[in-house]
């Protein structure tokens, strides 16, 4: 696992790019979570609410992009995760995660990392930004 | 405040939920000892009822959009077995002028999670917008 000492401002995880999103990729997220809004899978209901398709959960970003974070640093070790939903992801999009160090603190004899995580598209625009703070343990503050 | 409810963090739904936000990592899949995904929680949907839900239910929600979502963990994820006792509240509610024209409403609800010896396990804050037309409509 990557420890404190690696973990300095301006480090980051080995950025993942996902295959082409698909409308089985958002049915998965929906079973599991219990999220069944039809707009995510019937293109019918999408079309009437304005839309040319369904588009992504904006959730499953979510989850992959902390994925990303917990994969690196260990999921036991999370102890904040956000994200802001920017543009909307549609199917056949290929999304790129990517997890920054912004700063290093102490807090209740925690060694705490904090990092900034975007979520792409293919286009370059901005599917999420996100944001989580990892404990790195093995470093006693 | 909406009423209390009760959620059970189960292997299975672990599993179910990692795969489906694509890890495989052990400590989301071993049979002892596994903790939960990052925002498993939300799967939450699978034990709140109408009581326990504090968002209004007289919204229509093609006008609703996800603005943004965070959970804190004082501690690190729930793990699994844990026996929660959640509960929501409106945490606050601004409006703002849209870019082109209308209102945007956003609403942020915060849901806690205690342990069975009323522990702060999770806190969950969720914000949602309500624009004046379904969603898709200015396309």
């Amino acid at each position: 696992m990557t420890g404190w000492d690696e973990l300095t401002v301006g480090a980051s995880a080995e950025p993942r790019t996902d295959k082409p999103l698909t409308v089985t990729d958002f049915v998965r997220y929906q079973g599991a979570s219990g999220d069944m809004n039809p707009i995510h899978h019937d293109p019918a209901f999408a079309k009437k609410a304005g839309y040319d398709t369904v588009f992504a959960v904006g959730m499953l970003g979510a989850g992959r992009l902390s994925t990303l974070v917990t994969d690196w640093l260990g999921p036991r070790n999370l102890r904040r995760f956000g994200v802001r939903f920017k543009e909307q992801a549609w199917p056949g999009d290929e999304l790129t995660y990517t997890a920054v160090v912004t700063s290093r603190r102490e807090e209740d004899g925690e060694r705490l990392v904090d990092l900034e995580l975007t979520c792409t598209r293919q286009t370059g625009g901005t599917h999420l930004q996100g944001w989580a703070t990892v404990a790195v343990p093995g470093a006693h503050a | 405040m909406a009423e209390p409810f009760e959620m059970r963090i189960e292997l299975g739904k672990v599993r179910e939920f990692a795969r489906a936000t694509g890890s495989r990592h052990p400590e989301h899949t071993n049979a002892e000892g596994a903790v939960s995904p990052a925002t498993f929680l939300m799967s939450s949907a699978f034990w709140q009822t109408a009581a326990s839900s504090a968002w209004p239910r007289d919204r229509d929600m093609r006008r609703v959009l996800h603005a943004e979502q965070e959970f804190s963990f004082p501690k690190g994820p729930p793990g699994v077995g844990a026996v929660l006792t959640g509960q929501s509240r409106i945490a606050d509610t601004v409006t703002k002028a849209g870019r082109r024209g209308g209102e945007l409403v956003f609403t942020t609800l915060v849901t806690e999670y205690r342990d069975e010896s009323g522990e702060l396990v999770a806190e969950v804050r969720q914000t949602l917008v309500e624009t004046s037309k379904a969603t898709g409509a200015d396309k």
